[in-house]
């Protein structure tokens, strides 16, 4: 696996050499009209739309690789610090010889870059402040020397063709093949060190004092990240600006983490989400004309974060409540046949159905309540409805019968063996008989003897008559046949 | 007193930690034999943790030295396994019981060198010692306290080391499992490793060591449980700090920042 990403890392970076350097800028694209524009970014004619394309998408494949181990070691205010920090180097890189040149800016912003987190570290090291302040700190600080060096070059005779405002907010149109080369060989490099590396970042993120002990270098990791964020974050800026290259790094690694248990898997989807973000960014950059591309790129990465948060199968929010919703629809359905098995055991099993009067008096309810809640067993296929009355379907039965037998199993539980008074424990049965599983059941049925009768002296229902009455109700039945068989199975137990 | 070819699994010489600038351990001097299961009892703030992790050089020693083996601890870590306090991880991290048991093989694994099959198989034993195999694919956040610390001595069973360092094992765990955990140390030094537990519960240390460590600032004895165990050294140890020695401490550190 290792040698094909390998492999195709390398290829990628041959596409990106092979680029014929004609390239028009996007900003010189005369009016057309908005179809045309999709039109050209689909085709890819452009030599532009091709790097903007990659660039983004190789932005958010880096980004994002590296926000997962931010977010892992609850470290994602540092990309935020870092991604600021680095505009003076950004100035610096430009001043060294006048122009636009990429390694240039590159080299200068990592070292700077690299001076905050150093200075992070120091402000923690030996002060009381603790990492929050240093971060603040470093963060407005060192912005504000880079905006302050941005205003000087802007005022420079050549300074306002030096196209150094779109590292502001971004603008993938503006990536040269240079920059897109740039995006290439860092993202190689990030993809590389991670896969060889893998265990060993794991592990310094999640305990890096049991690394430590085993004599790993545990500090060499931890800056070895460090600079690699800083690369990810140098070559992104040009694209998404400085303001907003943090939320790409975090946004697509959140919206991961929310949905996976397993860091490998929780890289590969960041990644992903990464990638696309990029691209849709780029792609409404485009057809928008000179649109800025952070703000889109980031606004998808937003979209995919919120689907994430409210449509994750396991922790999404909506997941979470229908879950929830359809926990409450079973208790209520739980609880509308058991008083349907009360009715009956009132009249000791005589009567095959139950009238609305029977139920609404049992569950002191209104009887459009009652319908209601008929109405929903009828539909789970628990019980049967003729006029105003209902009568259990063989499913019914036995459900119902676990549902008394779990509550009064419980209750006897509570009474007998934790000593609790037999008139408190009829609200603590009502919750847990809806969610005691097949083997509490049986280990509660031994604790307790195999007991027949609640601490209030009602039976309590059998694995056999479940089943007996369940298969007897299907068959026709005689009405008196069912105290009987009760009766005789109690006999038995 | 120390043979040269059979060194002790951990001597400890004169080892001095100060903690922020503020001594926490003074001149700690001791050779642990080989096969001992050693309590380090103590009371709050005797420096118990703070002990096992100068030993492993997480935290510095501002004087003395500490062998492992007979050579100094980088030479030897990996012959030391390490069950760290159970609050000092995020239970959230995206991994599972299993990613995490196999952790314990990364030190006998080249950098950059994945887990092979043996190790899987390595770990899915020491899973199955501690009765945590089937909850093997869960992430580790849904387990209760007492199976965390479970998954934390697997983990350490997984290093397969010689001598083991565990800090507070024991918090959180409830009865059940507090003595299956007993039962791994116990066979663990029957196979002849050396084990140093941190624990805070003196009514149960007096059964579950062979040796005690009474630790308040500075060793306050260390020998075989029958013989340290008695109401004297345990009113030393936890009879109040001593006064000046802390007081002193304190001075130093407000001095020194």
């Amino acid at each position: 696996m290792r040698k094909s990403t390998v492999g195709l890392c390398l290829v990628l970076l041959l596409l990106v050499f092979c680029q014929p350097a004609e390239a028009a800028r996007i900003s010189d694209i005369t009016e057309t009209s908005m179809t045309e524009q999709v039109q050209r970014f689909f085709s890819l004619r452009d030599p532009s739309v091709r790097y903007a394309l990659l660039g983004s998408i190789l932005l958010g494949a880096c980004c994002s690789l590296m926000g997962s181990f931010l977010i892992v070691r609850k470290m994602a205010l540092m990309g935020d610090a870092l991604s600021h920090a680095v505009l003076p180097g950004v100035a610096l890189g430009f001043l060294w010889n006048m122009e636009k040149d990429p390694i240039a800016i590159f080299i200068g912003a990592v070292l700077v870059g690299l001076l905050g987190a150093g200075t992070v570290q120091l402000i923690r090291n030996t002060t009381r402040h603790k990492e929050d302040a240093a971060l603040g700190f470093v963060l407005a600080s060192f912005f504000s020397v880079g905006i302050c060096l941005f205003t000087m070059i802007q005022n420079l005779p050549s300074g306002n063709r030096s196209g150094l405002d779109k590292f502001m907010f971004g603008q993938a149109a503006a990536m040269g093949q240079g920059d897109v080369t740039l995006l290439a060989t860092v993202t190689s490099v990030i993809l590389i060190t991670i896969l060889i590396f893998f265990k060993e970042f794991k592990i310094t993120s999640f305990d890096a004092g049991f690394a430590k002990a085993y004599g790993l270098r545990v500090q060499l990791f931890h800056y070895g990240l460090m600079l690699l964020l800083a690369f990810a974050i140098v070559s992104a800026l040009q694209a998404v600006g400085v303001v907003l290259v943090s939320a790409m790094l975090i946004i697509p690694a959140a919206a991961a983490y929310l949905l996976t248990d397993r860091l490998s898997v929780m890289l590969v989807l960041a990644a992903i989400f990464g990638m696309c973000a990029g691209a849709t960014g780029a792609f409404m950059s485009f057809v928008g004309r000179n649109l800025p591309t952070g703000p889109f790129m980031v606004i998808a990465a937003g979209a995919v974060f919120a689907a994430a948060l409210f449509f994750g199968p396991r922790h999404g929010l909506v997941s979470r409540w229908w879950r929830q919703r359809s926990q409450t629809a079973k208790i209520r359905c739980e609880n509308t046949l058991k008083a349907l098995y009360r009715v009956l055991e009132d009249g000791d099993f005589v009567q095959e159905s139950v009238t609305i009067q029977e139920f609404c008096e049992q569950r002191r309810e209104t009887i459009e309540d009652a319908r209601q809640q008929w109405k929903e067993i009828n539909k789970a296929g628990f019980a049967t409805l003729r006029s105003d009355a209902a009568a259990f379907t063989p499913d019914g039965w036995q459900r119902a019968c676990e549902v008394v037998r779990n509550h009064r199993l419980w209750e006897l539980y509570l009474t007998n063996t934790a000593n609790i008074a037999a008139d408190h424990v009829h609200e603590d049965a009502e919750k847990v008989e809806h969610i005691l599983g097949e083997d509490a059941v049986r280990k509660l049925e031994r604790t307790l003897n195999h007991a027949t009768r609640d601490p209030h002296g009602k039976l309590i229902p059998s694995i056999r008559d479940i089943h007996a009455h369940g298969t007897k109700i299907s068959a026709p039945v005689r009405v008196d046949d069912k105290p009987t068989g009760f009766g005789s199975t109690k006999e038995n137990a | 007193m120390v043979d040269p070819d059979n060194p002790p699994p951990l001597e400890l010489h004169d080892l001095t930690v100060a903690y922020h600038k503020k001594p926490v351990l003074y001149g700690i001097d001791m050779a642990v034999p080989k096969g001992s299961l050693v309590g380090i009892i103590g009371p709050n703030g005797a420096g118990k943790s703070t002990l096992i992790k100068a030993i492993m050089g997480l935290l510095p020693a501002s004087a003395g030295w500490v062998k492992v083996f007979g050579e100094p601890y980088k030479k030897n870590c990996h012959r030391v396994g390490y069950v760290p306090q159970r609050e000092s991880v995020d239970w959230d991290f995206p991994v599972n019981v299993m990613d995490v048991v196999l952790m314990g093989r990364y030190g006998h694994l080249r950098i950059g060198q994945r887990p092979t099959k043996n190790d899987k198989e390595i770990a899915v034993e020491c899973l199955k010692k501690v009765k945590m195999l089937p909850f093997a694919k869960l992430q580790i956040g849904n387990l209760s306290g007492g199976q965390q610390q479970r998954v934390f001595l697997a983990r350490a069973l997984a290093q397969e080391s010689d001598l083991y360092l565990m800090d507070e094992p024991f918090v959180g765990v409830d009865a059940a499992t507090e003595a299956a955990i007993v039962e791994i140390l116990r066979e663990l030094v029957t196979r002849g490793k050396t084990l140093l537990v941190v624990h805070h519960d003196l009514a149960t240390a007096k059964e579950y060591f062979d040796s005690l460590l009474l630790l308040n600032m500075r060793l306050v004895a260390f020998g075989p449980t029958e013989e340290v165990f008695t109401p004297e050294i345990l009113q030393t140890t936890y009879g109040g700090r001593l006064t000046i020695l802390s007081e002193v401490a304190q001075t130093i550190g407000v001095q020194k920042s």
